[in-house]
């Protein structure tokens, strides 16, 4: 009979649910997220408690099997977040460790390839997120950017922000996840605001931004302009490169 | 500083930069130091692109598009009645900085109209960068266009602080240059290419005895030819490339489409059509050179001196040498895979490290995001059920061109339009 396990939607909880299903020997199983539960008529429903224990112990098991690349699969994968990626990723831990070999390479395994897929997509938001943020300085001098992507991916751009901007404050929220990370010129943290009522993400209000934030605003718009070859003009590549989803906070999208 | 001056000059100096074609900023290994501001040790970033869905790395201007020379394929050149306009270094230095810190760009790609003479202008490209990276502790891309001419002590200097520099042979052959752009010859260009080349050489020698050796154009160089200006064939564009890659240790060569911009009687008139279906084959003969084990006369040489439009290089090639196929996709190397059309180096990838767990069939290959519609007629797999009708080269093209709704078939079609 298959049992439906609800956990927290942390890494580490579900890095629990495994330890869980190992250690049980559950036969079916389905993994749900807290909040997103699809309601079930049959089989029984457990939650289960994220045990940082139990999760290293199958992290550091996973170590054993799997280089930094088919960690990063793993891992790229959950931050998708999409529905029930959860089996798909115990799928394929259940096969490492029934393998002897290391299979994280091998693309004509269907679980494999398909993990593959996946950690690729939201690689390419990670990297879209690294390109289109926009920053824009507000009032007391910190660089303030929204954005939303399609997966969960503030965790895997922190670094790459960090050493970029080391001299200056910064912020990048995640609108739909309402959560951003905060960078107070020594560490990244984890953060959750609270915006005024009347704060509009897609406006870059004066109550809010500093002076001569427009003024940039409008440069940068003026140079995307300047720099674009009419003769040459090809709107389908454009838009294959820049989807329109993501057009509501770039800079040079904005009209004045 | 006055937004709606510097507004001016940026609209007139980035439109001018625009034709060069270069916007990459991958390649360096220029960390953080000190907590400055950027980074360019990663791989290039795209930030946005234009509507004509190139790239937008970098902020790519010209410090002035004054000139002294009067080349006829450039919108700068002397004889154009065009606004002129000059930025300042501070000015330079501070759209930079603020660009940079919203996010917009990866760092400045810095060229110049020639004023005065060579080494007046290359020294105020070098003080931009040295500006830069001295006062404002900047990490970030530096791409410094080498003035044909400058003298060697600057372009060492030039070196020590940009990522990449680059000197744009613009026309493929000698006779061309003479004819398109008599003040210049191209010795000239030829100088400061040696000079950084050898540069590079020596900084890395030195770097592996005194650690502390400073960084040299870590990112190499780059040059670009225009395409289609001056009446070359791709079999001459193709050989000058790889005679800069080889002598010059180029890290790229662009190939830019000739954009009409003038009613000289030397060059193609404006209204007519860029050669971006052209230049696409130059590049994709360009990536065989350089990630395929291609050389570059197995793709053009003295029978073969155009590229062809309708199919692209690699399958061109295979046609030609139809006699070293079907391979076996589970038994052939490296180099053959890579040389079979339809699959990338991303499949070949793929290939080589699922094939050690079992022998793969074609649904793999379909699954694995193999182009079978060209690779079928040249492979076999763990499969009884592959080409077996002895197919001419003609046949086989024409089978693929049936069964293929490329890019580059809406363009010609496009083309066709534009008459019918």
């Amino acid at each position: 009979m298959q049992k439906v396990v609800v956990y927290d939607g942390s890494f580490e909880g579900f890095l629990t649910v495994v330890f869980k299903v190992f250690e049980e020997k559950i036969k079916q199983v389905d993994i749900q997220r807290e909040g997103n539960v699809q309601a079930s008529f049959f089989g029984e429903s457990e939650e289960v408690i994220t045990n940082k224990t139990q999760a290293d112990r199958v992290w550091n098991g996973l170590k054993k099997k799997l280089t930094p690349f088919g960690r990063n699969q793993l891992y790229y994968s959950f931050l998708s977040e999409l529905e029930s990626v959860e089996n798909i990723l115990l799928d394929y831990i259940q096969q490492v460790f029934a393998i002897p070999e290391n299979i994280e390479k091998d693309f004509s395994n269907a679980t494999v390839l398909k993990l593959s897929k996946i950690a690729k997509s939201v690689g390419r938001e990670k990297h879209r997120m690294e390109a289109f943020v926009r920053f824009r300085l507000t009032k007391d001098g910190l660089y303030f950017a929204s954005v939303a992507p399609d997966f969960n991916v503030l965790p895997l751009i922190a670094k790459h922000f960090k050493s970029r901007y080391a001299d200056q404050k910064w912020v990048i929220y995640d609108i739909e996840r309402k959560y951003g990370l905060y960078y107070n010129l020594e560490n990244v943290e984890t953060i959750v605001m609270d915006f005024p009522k009347e704060f509009d993400f897609t406006k870059t209000s004066k109550d809010f931004f500093a002076e001569e934030e427009l003024a940039f605003q409008e440069l940068w718009q003026n140079y995307f302009k300047s720099t674009n070859i009419e003769s040459r003009k090809n709107r389908v590549l454009h838009v294959k490169h820049v989807p329109k989803r993501y057009w509501k906070y770039l800079s040079e999208k904005q009209p004045f | 500083m006055s937004f709606e001056r510097i507004k001016e000059k940026l609209n007139i100096l980035a439109d001018a930069a625009k034709y060069d074609v270069s916007c990459a900023s991958s390649g360096s290994n220029r960390a953080n130091t000190n907590k400055g501001l950027g980074d360019a040790t990663g791989m290039g970033i795209c930030h946005t692109y234009t509507e004509d869905g190139r790239c937008v790395s970098l902020l790519k201007i010209l410090l002035t598009n004054h000139c002294i020379f009067d080349c006829a394929y450039c919108v700068t050149r002397k004889s154009n009645d065009i606004k002129r306009a000059a930025f300042k270094v501070q000015e330079v230095v501070d759209l930079t900085i603020n660009f940079y810190r919203r996010n917009y760009i990866e760092g400045l790609f810095l060229s110049s109209g020639i004023f005065k003479n060579a080494d007046y202008t290359m020294e105020r490209l070098v003080s931009v960068a040295k500006k830069l990276r001295l006062e404002e502790n900047f990490n970030g891309y530096i791409h410094l266009k080498s003035i044909p001419g400058a003298s060697d002590e600057l372009m060492r200097e030039a070196g020590l602080y940009a990522d990449r520099l680059s000197v744009n042979i613009e026309i493929p052959t000698r006779e061309g240059l003479k004819r398109l752009a008599p003040d210049k010859n191209r010795e000239d260009f030829i100088k400061p290419m040696k000079k950084v080349k050898n540069e590079i050489i020596q900084y890395k020698a030195e770097k592996k005895i005194i650690k502390s050796t400073p960084k040299y154009a870590p990112a190499g160089q780059s040059t670009q030819m225009i395409i289609g200006a001056s009446g070359e064939n791709d079999y001459q564009i193709m050989t000058a490339s790889n005679f800069f890659y080889k002598n010059f240790n180029l890290k790229r060569v662009y190939y830019s489409g000739y954009v009409p911009i003038s009613y000289d009687s030397r060059l193609p008139q404006i209204g007519s059509e860029v050669p971006m279906l052209r230049e696409n084959r130059l590049y994709q003969t360009d990536w065989l050179m350089r990630f395929y084990g291609f050389h570059v006369h197995e793709i053009v040489n003295e029978t073969h001196q155009h590229l062809d439009l309708d199919i692209d290089p690699k399958l061109s090639w295979a046609l030609r040498n139809i006699h070293e196929f079907p391979v076996d996709v589970n038994l052939a190397d490296k180099r053959m895979l890579a040389r079979v059309p339809g699959l990338g180096m991303t499949s070949v990838y793929k290939i080589l490290h699922a094939r050690k767990f079992r022998q793969l069939n074609w649904e793999h290959l379909k699954r694995l995001g193999v182009a079978l519609n060209r690779a079928k007629y040249f492979l076999t797999c763990n499969s009884n059920d592959f080409e077996r009708r002895d197919l001419e080269p003609e046949k086989i093209k024409g089978l693929i061109l049936q069964n293929s709704k490329s890019k580059f078939r809406q363009t010609t079609s496009n083309q066709l339009n534009l008459f019918g």
